[in-house]
């Protein structure tokens, strides 16, 4: 799920696998990053590495299924089961 | 005036936010869906047969995985012979880190080298700052990356070098200033690799974000003698037989990492162990801000950068009267050679000789040599034997009278090369 020093948010997780229940209404990416801000953020401190103004932090590169996320709705790309979402972040050294 | 740029500025933000994506989605015959409906996947631009799998920032366009790799390494390689980077058989020592840029870097030069036939001698040189946790696994990295892509490898270390490891810096002088000493220990200790190696060219994975945050942060600092040349694609100064140069000056970090992503290349990503350099982490999240409003800002930042052109010095005049005070106290000396020189006499009584060199606009001197190392600085004394000095002096502090060896014997070998006649 996640690569390039951000698993350190995360406890250390580097992936993690979660289900989408078919609901009435479609699961969106913005849902996934509520869920993650969450759940997953052990310390809250770190929001803001992760999140900026209510969506992925300017930096960090998102691929949904190894796609551009920029080319998939980003926010509003409807979630389905066996979909691969990878956050890499871009800001650190080289 | 002021309100006018201003004025001009928002309208520019406007036209970033407004105009372009709906000139893009004219522009090219894109399936990109207005209203957005969702799973559209679009062709690639180029190809118009594969699934896009990106986007470029520096223009919007859609690839394919393909057509990305072909797009990533032809512009390089553009950049490499337009800027005439190399010659036919040099030798050249790629500066790597196990990071996503280094490691592509030393990826990209050896299939150009190879595509291209620049008839380059590759070879990767990593510096071993001696950071437990971060360089020691990033290390390992490029172990494995001198097997995969058969080039020698040469490990220079800070503890060799310095006699201090990062580690030893960290503990003694605090986190805060960790950036400060490893930046400019880490300059030299690179000029000192290839120096062993005989090789006089390096090349570094900066990449264009880098540039840019560079320029922006030397405009935010008001450091214009910098501003001036932070985006030379290549440096090297007179004196100085090491250049070093940046095939990736144009190249976006976004498609660095997502080459390095989609090529799966063996690459360590994690921050480094100590507090990042506060400044420019501000500046860099500025400029992440600013592209993800406007992605070309980047390469225009780099072009603003490249045609600042320093207004030149006023010299200032030296009074006639005082010209002549100098050149009598001269000729008393009965040096008649240097008059309009200034001599200086330093606290040890040495005095300094000027050989005529021509100091520019900025200040800095060319061809100068800290006095104390032999390395090339604007100063008398370089930053990192400054920076060393007052750790030696923290040092003394806590080790009691068994190091004699303080200065070190690369610190001896360099005062001998300086004693020529």
């Amino acid at each position: 799920m996640s690569r390039g020093g951000l698993d350190q948010n995360f406890n250390g997780i580097k992936t993690k696998q979660l289900t989408v229940q078919k609901e009435s209404s479609p699961i969106l990416f913005k849902d996934l990053i509520n869920h993650i801000v969450e759940n997953y953020i052990s310390n809250k401190k770190d929001l803001e590495t992760f999140i900026e103004e209510d969506t992925i932090r300017p930096g960090i590169l998102v691929l949904i299924n190894d796609t551009d996320w920029e080319l998939e709705g980003k926010e509003d790309y409807e979630l389905e089961n066996g979909d691969l979402i990878t956050f890499t972040s871009t800001l650190h050294g080289g | 005036m002021e309100t006018e740029s201003k004025s001009k500025r928002e309208v520019a933000r406007e036209v970033a936010r407004e105009v372009m994506p709906s000139k893009i989605l004219s522009d090219s015959n894109l399936k990109v869906p207005v209203k957005r409906p969702l799973k559209v996947k679009s062709l690639c631009e180029v190809c118009h047969a594969r699934k896009a799998v990106m986007r470029r920032p520096k223009n919007f366009s859609s690839l394919c995985k393909e057509c990305f790799y072909q797009a990533f390494e032809t512009e390089i390689h553009n950049t490499i012979v337009g800027n005439k980077l190399f010659y036919s058989g040099e030798s050249v020592a790629i500066g790597a880190s196990g990071g996503k840029d280094s490691t592509v870097l030393a990826y990209i030069m050896k299939i150009l080298n190879e595509r291209y036939n620049y008839g380059l001698n590759l070879v990767l040189l990593s510096i071993d700052e001696g950071i437990k946790g971060y360089r020691d696994d990033s290390l390992a990295t490029v172990k494995r990356n001198q097997q995969q892509y058969e080039m020698p490898l040469e490990i220079v270390s800070y503890k060799d070098l310095y006699s201090w490891s990062m580690d030893e810096i960290v503990a003694s002088s605090g986190i805060r200033s960790s950036c400060t000493y490893c930046g400019v220990l880490r300059r030299q200790a690179l000029d000192r690799g290839a120096a062993k190696l005989g090789i006089n060219h390096v090349v570094t994975g900066h990449n264009a974000d880098d540039v840019a945050e560079t320029v922006l942060m030397n405009l935010l600092r008001g450091d214009t003698a910098r501003l001036e040349n932070s985006t030379a694609i290549m440096t090297s100064s007179s004196g100085s037989p090491i250049k070093r140069s940046k095939p990736f000056k144009y190249t976006y970090q976004k498609e660095i990492v997502l080459y390095a992503h989609y090529k799966k290349l063996d690459y360590f990503s994690t921050e480094c162990t100590y507090a990042p350099e506060a400044f420019r982490g501000t500046a860099r999240q500025l400029l992440k801000n600013l592209e993800a409003v406007r992605p070309s800002c980047i390469i225009d930042i780099i072009h603003s950068g490249e045609n600042f052109k320093l207004k030149e010095k006023r010299k200032r005049e030296t009074l006639q009267y005082k010209k002549n005070c100098r050149n009598v106290q001269q000729i008393k000396e009965g040096n008649n050679k240097n008059i309009d020189n200034p001599i200086e006499v330093r606290s040890d009584g040495s005095v300094s000789i000027f050989k005529g060199e021509k100091k520019s606009a900025n200040g800095f001197v060319d061809g100068n040599r800290c006095e104390k190392c032999g390395y090339l600085s604007s100063n008398k004394i370089c930053k990192a034997c400054i920076l060393l000095q007052g750790l030696e002096h923290n040092r003394a502090k806590v080790l009691i009278d068994t190091d004699t060896s303080v200065d070190g014997a690369a610190v001896l070998t360099k005062t001998l090369e300086k004693l020529t006649f």
